[in-house]
């Protein structure tokens, strides 16, 4: 079973993105949990959300302490979350940041984008989490782009799915991924 | 620390939560076009912009979340929404 | 058709198939994603129902009694505060012989305010002569659904049912479930056929009084009625088993309980955390078992008691306190197995959201190991 956790802030779509993954996992064949840890439900405030998947069915209902992976919203969290806490010696992490933050842990693997940049330009809205999905398909190799576009349709309506499907490839292929 | 009896607390504790760091987007004051009309600190849903002793309007970044509810209501648009460096 | 979906959205899709003809519920998290999403179905006709809405969890009830009385299958769903506020409804729902289902998206109960899960609130309501099943996940809140409603409606029984299932932690979580289609629903759910009904061409009156000459056997009869229920709910999960594959003909799951020496009891989400624990002590020589409560009210007593058999130590996991008493599962399973020679230890675990690991699990069958139980398990010492 592999394990990722998402931090983000209220507003930013991580439960959504959370729920993209799970469902665009399950249709790549695996077998995949998406749950969020509500906390105090306000627009910019620090939450987390996890998924899990599996070869075999998924009974597990604690929250994420060990992920495999680690998607980052929003680079200001590293200052008060530790948002690396439990990753896996060569787990991967995906920030959507400027610049490289100072002091990232060894033996892991940091991928950074300027999704808040993709999203502007593609979306027309700092809302990052689509785009942060098609990294975390390039990077991790968990789910597919047709599985992810699929549950993206099924999300987004008309252009806003076009919109969403164009931001996640252009991540996609900023990763590197299906190279 | 010890749990208060039925969960009492004094009132202050949002004082201790700084949102600034929330912030996509901060709001630039351009005070040279400013009328001090004062609807920015009138709507700011966090009550975070601040009149100083001039009389001129400043907001105070330890708190704003960036909503931009005061760049769109400024009459004479001399308040811009910046995307914050991260 | 194995599709993924939110927990949820899974209840309100089985809630449509079991084709309620009235709706009545009052949104509070975190049981609002299912009456939004029924309100959705019957505003875009998906869903042929009269939906009522209320001012509150109070009237909602009221609405779904008069509803049920009148002779219509009723859904309704609620949690935590909402269903302490329809306390004296369902009483009278189940005083009234009206078989009712109800999803309890189970939340603790304030003061303090906690949005959270336990199962706090649906306990509280123990003695109120509802049926209670708990889910372990959401394949199971989803059929238990079906089951409940026959059950329920049953002219042996006669009695509402709650279909209980962890707020957030299943309500909010995204996992495959195998839904059923409408046509196979109906199939094994028939139209509602009321013992009798309210109509004006035939008045009657229900819950009328009852002087201390008959209220006594009034309350007997509710007894026999749950009681009897417990036949009814094994017919009830065999059909099932034999339609959709997935068996609930048991109202205990016994989980890895062979040759066990502790046992644990729990009811709901937890028990897939207590199972992938046992899986891990089971590999570490550890010989360690799970009997899963499905149906709460009636208590499976008989079931229960053989599940047990052969094991030395009960480890009683209950996500709710009977204040002054100690875990309401864990008295009960006392009071059951008092003159057995089993030691039974409870550990109130998980109130108000506190997350649960398996090595939480782990920890308990070293603390059962030594006979140390009868606490509350993970409290933060140092704020107290």
């Amino acid at each position: 079973m592999r394990e990722l956790r998402i931090h983000g802030r209220g507003g930013q779509g991580s439960v959504t993105a959370a729920e993209l993954i799970a469902v665009a996992a399950f249709e790549s064949g695996v077998y995949s949990q998406a749950f969020p840890a509500f906390g105090v439900e306000r627009r910019g405030a620090p939450v987390q959300a996890f998924v899990r998947f599996s070869d075999s069915k998924i009974r597990l209902r604690s929250q994420v302490y060990e992920p495999d992976y680690v998607i980052v919203q929003d680079s200001t969290l590293i200052k008060d979350v530790n948002v690396f806490q439990g990753l896996k010696k060569g787990g991967i992490a995906i920030i959507n940041t400027e610049k490289a933050p100072d002091n990232l842990p060894e033996d892991v693997r940091v991928l950074t984008l300027d999704a808040t940049k993709i999203a502007l330009e593609v979306l027309g809205v700092p809302i990052t989490n689509t785009t942060l999905i098609g990294a975390f398909a390039a990077a991790s190799g968990e789910i597919e782009l047709d599985a992810l576009e699929k549950a993206l349709r099924q999300r987004f309506a008309g252009s806003l799915a076009d919109k969403n499907v164009a931001a996640s490839r252009r991540a996609y292929d900023g990763i590197g991924g299906g190279a | 620390m010890a749990l208060n009896v039925g969960c009492a607390a004094r009132p202050g504790k949002a004082r201790k939560n700084k949102t600034g760091s929330w912030r996509v987007f901060r709001p630039v004051f351009e005070s040279e076009q400013c009328t001090k009309c004062g609807m920015c600190a009138l709507v700011c849903p966090e009550g975070c912009v601040i009149e100083t002793e001039e009389g001129e309007f400043v907001p105070d970044y330890e708190y704003c979340k960036g909503c931009g509810i005061c760049a769109e209501v400024c009459p004479k648009k001399g308040i811009r929404m910046e995307q914050e460096e991260k | 058709m194995l599709q993924i979906t939110e927990g949820s959205h899974a209840v309100a899709e089985i809630a449509k198939f079991c084709r309620p003809q009235v709706v009545a519920a009052y949104p509070i998290t975190p049981q609002t994603h299912i009456v939004e999403a029924l309100a959705d179905m019957v505003a875009n006709c998906e869903l042929d129902a009269e939906y009522i809405t209320v001012e509150s969890e109070f009237s909602a009830l009221s609405a779904c009694l008069g509803a049920s009385a009148a002779g219509s299958r009723v859904y309704s769903a609620t949690t935590s505060q909402g269903l302490a506020l329809m306390f004296e409804v369902c009483f009278n729902v189940a005083g009234m012989r009206q078989p009712i289902v109800m999803s309890i998206v189970n939340r603790s109960l304030g003061a303090p305010l906690s949005i959270w899960n336990d199962q706090q609130d649906s306990i509280s309501l123990r003695d109120s002569g509802w049926l209670q099943f708990y889910a372990e996940d959401n394949q199971e809140a989803t059929d238990l659904h079906m089951i409940a409603y026959k059950v329920a409606e049953d002219h042996d029984v006669l009695l509402p049912a709650f279909v209980c299932f962890d707020g957030f932690i299943l309500s909010h979580t995204y996992e495959p479930v195998d839904m059923p289609s409408q046509e196979e629903v109906d199939a094994y759910l028939p139209a509602f056929t009321p013992y009798h009904r309210l109509d004006a061409k035939d008045p009657i009156s229900m819950g009328m009084y009852a002087t201390p000459d008959y209220y006594m056997e009034f309350r007997y009869e509710l007894e026999r009625a749950m009681q009897r229920s417990i036949d009814v709910i094994k017919r009830a999960g065999a059909e099932f088993a034999e339609q959709f594959g997935r068996d609930y003909s048991a109202l205990v799951e016994s989980y890895r309980l062979d040759d066990a020496e502790i046992a644990f009891i729990a009811m709901g989400s937890i028990c897939g955390t207590v199972k992938d624990a046992i899986d891990e002590m089971r590999d570490a020589g550890k010989k360690v078992g799970l009997a899963k409560i499905r149906t709460y009210r009636p208590f499976p007593t008989e079931e229960l008691t053989r599940a047990l058999a052969g094991v030395s130590t009960v480890a009683v996991l209950d996500k709710n306190i009977s204040l002054g008493s100690g875990g309401a599962v864990g008295t009960e399973v006392k009071a059951m197995l008092a003159g057995s020679g089993i030691t039974v230890l409870d550990y109130i675990i998980a109130l108000g959201g506190r997350d649960v690991r398996k090595r939480d699990i782990a920890a308990i069958v070293d603390l059962a190991d030594k006979g140390v139980g009868d606490m509350f398990y993970g409290l933060r010492t140092e704020v107290l």
